[in-house]
C-alpha cells in the first residue's frame, strides 16, 4: 500500500526535481506573477545577463501603484509611481512575458486576476513576490510569496529551492450562522491560532464549513493564511472548483480538460493522511468579527469589548497592549460598537470579488452612508460585471465613491488612496499593521457587509441587526 | 554577497513580538532602487516622528544602543509582506544577524539571499540575552556560523540549528542562481517528463 498523502504532499512530490545533500528540494514552478515591485528582481536578472527561462509561465500585472480614479496621466499620484508602472510594462515586453496592461479589461489585483482567468489551477505551484500569493491555494494549488532574489531565481530557472514545510489542518466544523462571512471565519481562525500560529506550516482548510464555501469565499480564506504566519493555505479541489474553472480563458479545454480534471480528482488528501498539527474550530462560535489592534490576531466579535491592559498579570503583555491601545486611540473596556469610524474601504485581494460587492450592495441598497467610503473592484472584469448588475448605481445612490479602475488602492496606500494620520478606517483588506494604510492610520479589518453597515451608521455595527435588501 | 562566518558586535534588545515588515521598512519607501540609501530608512516610523525628529523612547535612539549591528527580538520577527527591502534596509544599516524565537517565513528566506543571518534560539535564551543587553547597553554578542553558536554578553555559549544548504551558501557568499544552474540537466529532464504526464500543464499558458 502506498503511504497516505495529503494534498500538499502530492503537489510537493509531483514538482520535486531533485533534493540536495542538505535536504532542500528543487521545485518546479508552474506559474509566476509579477507586479510593479518586482523591479528589483528584473534588475538582478538583467544585471547578471540572464534570460527568463519560461516567459510563457510568468504573468505581469500592474496593480499596487495604479490609480483607481482612472488611468490618465493626471490620475497618478506622481511621476515616480507612473514610471514604476511603466517599468513593469517595459520589463514584461522586453522579456516577452504575458502582460495584462493598462488598457486591458482583465487587469486587476494579481490574486484576483489569476483565479478569474483560470491561470490558477489545482495541483500547480504558484509563486509571486507578494505574501498574499497564498490566495491561489483556494483552488487546490500550492501558492506562496517570495522575495525579490527568489523572484529573479524563478525568472532565470523556473525553479526554487525549498525546505519541506510542516503541514497543518484547520477543520471548521458545524454550521455558519447567518451574517457570518468567510472573512469572519478566517479572522476567527487567526484569533484562535495567533499571527505566528502557522509559521513554517502549510495549512489545509477542511471540514463542512469550508466545503460549503464558494470559490470567491475560499479565496478570502486562503488569502489571509499569511496573517496566521503560514507559508501557504490551501483547500482541496471539488465540484465547486471544477465548475468555477470550466471555460475560464486559461483553463484547459476539450480533451485536455478531461485529462486535467481526472488528475485533479486524485489530489485531495487521502482519508488517513497525517498532518503535523490539527486544529478544529466550531463555526457556531463564530460571529461577525472586528480587529481592534495592530496585528490580525487582535480580533473580537462585534459585540465584544476592548481588552483592559490593567487586567493583565504579565507586565510585558501589559506594555504591548498599552502600546496597541495608544496607537489605535482606544480606551480599555470600550464597546466595539461604540467606536466611531472616519472612513471605509471596500476592496483588496481579500474582498474585492463580485460576491463581496454584492454583499456590500445588499446593505447599502436604499440607505445612505454617513462617512466617506470607497469601493474598488478587484479587476476590470469585476467592475464590468458589477455595473451590469447595477451595483454601481446602488453604491452611488448611497453616496459611495465607486472607483472605475481596479487595483490594490487603500490596502497598502501607495497609489494615492490612503488613510490620513490618526484616522480610523473600517477596511476589508488583510493587514492592520501600524502605518499599513498610511502613516498613523488606524485600521480595523472587517467583512464587506460589516464595512458597508459601518459606512451607514458611522460606527461598528452588527450586520445581523440590519436588514439586507 | 558578503560571506558570513563569525560576527561580533553591539546588540540591541527589541522586546516587541510580531515586528512586521511595515515597521522595518514602511510601504511608502518600497519603490526605491537598490542602492545605499536603504540604510537610512530602517525602522523609519518607529525611529523618527513626522517632522523627522528622533523618537526618544525608541531603543535604537538611545545612548549605547546606536552602534548596534545585531538585533535580539521576540517572536515572529519580520512577519507580514514579502518585501526584500526590509532585509536591504537592515543590511545597509549595518545589521548582520537577528536573533529571535521565530521569524516570518519569507523574511527568513530573504535574509539568506543578502548575507543577513537569522538565528532561532529558545524563548528562555532570547529573554535572557535581552535582559543582559538592557542591563548593560553597549554589550556585545557574537554569532558564529561555523560553530553554529551565539555567545552572550556574559560569555555563555548557546548552540543553534540551521539548514546545511543555507549555512553553506552564507559561509561562501554563493550566488543562488549559479548554484542552481549546476542542476540544469535535472531541470530539463523534469520538464520533458512533466510535459508527457501533464500536457495541459505545458500548453495551458501558451494560448
Ligand atoms: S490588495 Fe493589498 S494585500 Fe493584496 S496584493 Fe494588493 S497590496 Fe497586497
Amino acid at each position: 500500500m502506498a503511504q497516505p498523502r495529503s494534498l500538499f504532499e502530492k503537489i510537493w512530490e509531483r514538482h520535486s526535481i531533485t533534493t540536495n545533500e542538505a535536504g532542500q528540494t528543487l521545485l518546479f514552478i508552474d506559474r509566476h506573477f509579477c507586479h510593479e515591485l518586482s523591479f528589483h528582481a528584473f534588475n538582478m536578472l538583467h544585471g547578471n545577463d540572464r534570460k527568463v527561462r519560461h516567459p510563457e509561465r510568468t504573468f505581469a500585472i500592474p496593480d499596487h501603484y495604479t490609480p483607481t480614479t482612472g488611468l490618465d496621466d493626471a490620475d497618478y499620484v506622481d511621476g515616480d509611481t507612473q514610471a514604476l508602472v511603466q517599468n513593469l510594462i517595459n520589463n514584461a515586453k522586453r522579456n516577452k512575458l504575458n502582460l495584462f496592461g493598462l488598457d486591458d479589461e482583465r487587469r486587476g489585483i494579481i490574486h484576483v486576476v489569476g483565479p478569474e482567468q483560470g491561470i490558477t489551477q489545482p495541483g500547480t505551484i504558484i509563486v509571486c513576490g507578494d505574501s498574499h500569493t497564498s490566495t491561489h491555494g483556494a483552488l487546490g494549488a500550492l501558492a506562496f510569496g517570495i522575495g525579490a532574489s527568489d523572484v529573479s531565481h524563478v525568472l532565470a530557472t523556473q525553479t526554487l529551492w525549498q525546505p519541506k514545510p510542516k503541514s497543518m489542518r484547520v477543520t471548521v466544523s458545524g454550521k455558519r450562522s447567518i451574517g457570518v462571512t468567510a472573512k469572519d471565519v478566517i479572522l476567527a481562525i487567526i484569533g484562535h491560532i495567533g499571527a505566528a500560529g502557522g509559521t513554517g506550516h502549510v495549512i489545509e482548510y477542511a471540514g463542512p464549513v469550508i466545503e460549503s464555501l464558494s470559490v470567491d469565499e475560499r479565496l478570502t480564506i486562503c488569502n489571509m493564511s499569511i496573517e496566521a504566519g503560514a507559508r501557504a493555505g490551501m483547500i482541496a479541489p471539488d465540484e465547486e472548483t471544477y465548475s468555477y474553472l470550466r471555460d475560464r480563458p486559461f483553463a484547459p479545454q476539450g480533451a485536455e480538460w478531461e485529462k486535467a480534471e481526472s488528475f485533479w480528482r486524485s489530489l485531495p488528501s487521502d482519508s488517513d493522511a497525517e498532518f503535523d498539527r490539527e486544529v478544529t474550530l466550531d463555526a457556531a462560535s463564530i460571529e461577525p468579527m472586528v480587529t481592534w489592534g495592530t496585528s490580525p490576531e487582535d480580533v473580537l466579535p462585534v459585540g465584544g469589548r476592548i481588552p483592559d491592559p490593567a487586567l493583565e498579570t504579565d507586565t510585558k503583555r501589559q506594555d504591548i497592549l498599552n502600546r496597541k491601545m495608544d496607537y489605535m486611540g482606544l480606551t480599555p473596556g470600550q464597546q466595539i460598537s461604540d467606536i466611531k469610524v472616519d472612513r471605509v474601504f471596500i476592496g483588496s485581494c481579500t474582498n474585492s470579488r463580485i460576491e463581496d460587492l454584492r454583499d456590500a450592495a445588499s446593505i447599502l441598497k436604499n440607505r445612505t452612508i454617513s462617512i466617506p467610503a470607497i469601493i474598488v473592484p478587484g479587476s476590470g472584469l469585476i467592475r464590468a460585471q458589477a455595473e451590469q448588475e447595477g451595483l454601481d448605481k446602488i453604491f452611488e445612490a448611497a453616496g459611495v465613491d465607486w472607483r472605475p479602475a481596479a487595483g490594490c488602492s487603500m490596502c497598502i496606500g501607495v497609489n494615492g488612496d490612503f488613510v490620513n494620520n490618526g484616522e480610523r478606517c473600517a477596511s476589508t483588506s488583510n493587514r492592520n499593521f501600524e502605518g499599513r494604510q498610511g502613516r498613523g492610520a488606524r485600521t480595523h479589518l472587517v467583512s464587506p457587509a460589516m464595512a458597508a453597515a459601518t459606512a451607514v451608521t458611522g460606527h461598528f455595527t452588527d450586520v445581523r441587526d440590519m436588514e439586507q435588501n | 554577497m558578503e560571506p558570513f562566518t563569525c560576527f561580533t558586535a553591539i546588540a540591541i534588545p527589541m522586546d516587541q513580538d510580531n515586528i512586521d515588515t511595515d515597521q522595518i521598512l514602511p510601504a511608502r519607501h518600497l519603490m526605491m532602487p537598490r542602492d545605499e540609501r536603504y540604510g537610512g530608512y530602517v525602522f523609519k516610523d518607529l525611529r523618527l516622528d513626522q517632522n523627522g525628529n528622533e523618537i526618544e523612547s525608541f531603543i535604537l535612539n538611545q545612548e549605547g544602543f546606536r552602534p548596534s549591528r545585531i538585533i535580539v527580538a521576540g517572536h515572529n520577527f519580520g512577519c507580514g509582506s514579502s518585501r526584500e527591502g526590509a532585509v536591504f534596509t537592515l543590511v545597509d544599516a549595518g545589521f548582520r544577524a537577528i536573533i529571535a524565537t521565530s521569524f516570518g517565513d519569507i523574511f527568513y528566506n530573504n535574509s539568506f539571499n543578502n548575507g543577513l543571518l537569522p538565528v532561532v534560539l529558545p524563548e528562555e535564551t532570547v529573554q535572557r540575552l535581552r535582559q543582559q543587553l538592557h542591563d548593560g547597553p553597549g554589550a556585545e554578542v557574537t554569532v558564529d556560523l561555523e560553530s553554529q553558536t551565539v555567545t552572550g554578553p556574559d560569555q555563555s555559549v548557546y548552540p543553534f540549528e540551521i539548514d546545511a544548504h543555507r549555512r553553506n551558501r552564507l559561509l561562501k557568499g554563493l550566488d543562488a542562481v549559479g548554484y542552481t544552474l549546476q542542476y540544469e540537466e535535472n531541470i530539463t529532464t523534469f520538464e520533458e517528463d512533466y510535459g508527457d504526464k501533464a500536457p495541459w500543464e505545458m500548453s495551458a499558458t501558451l494560448r
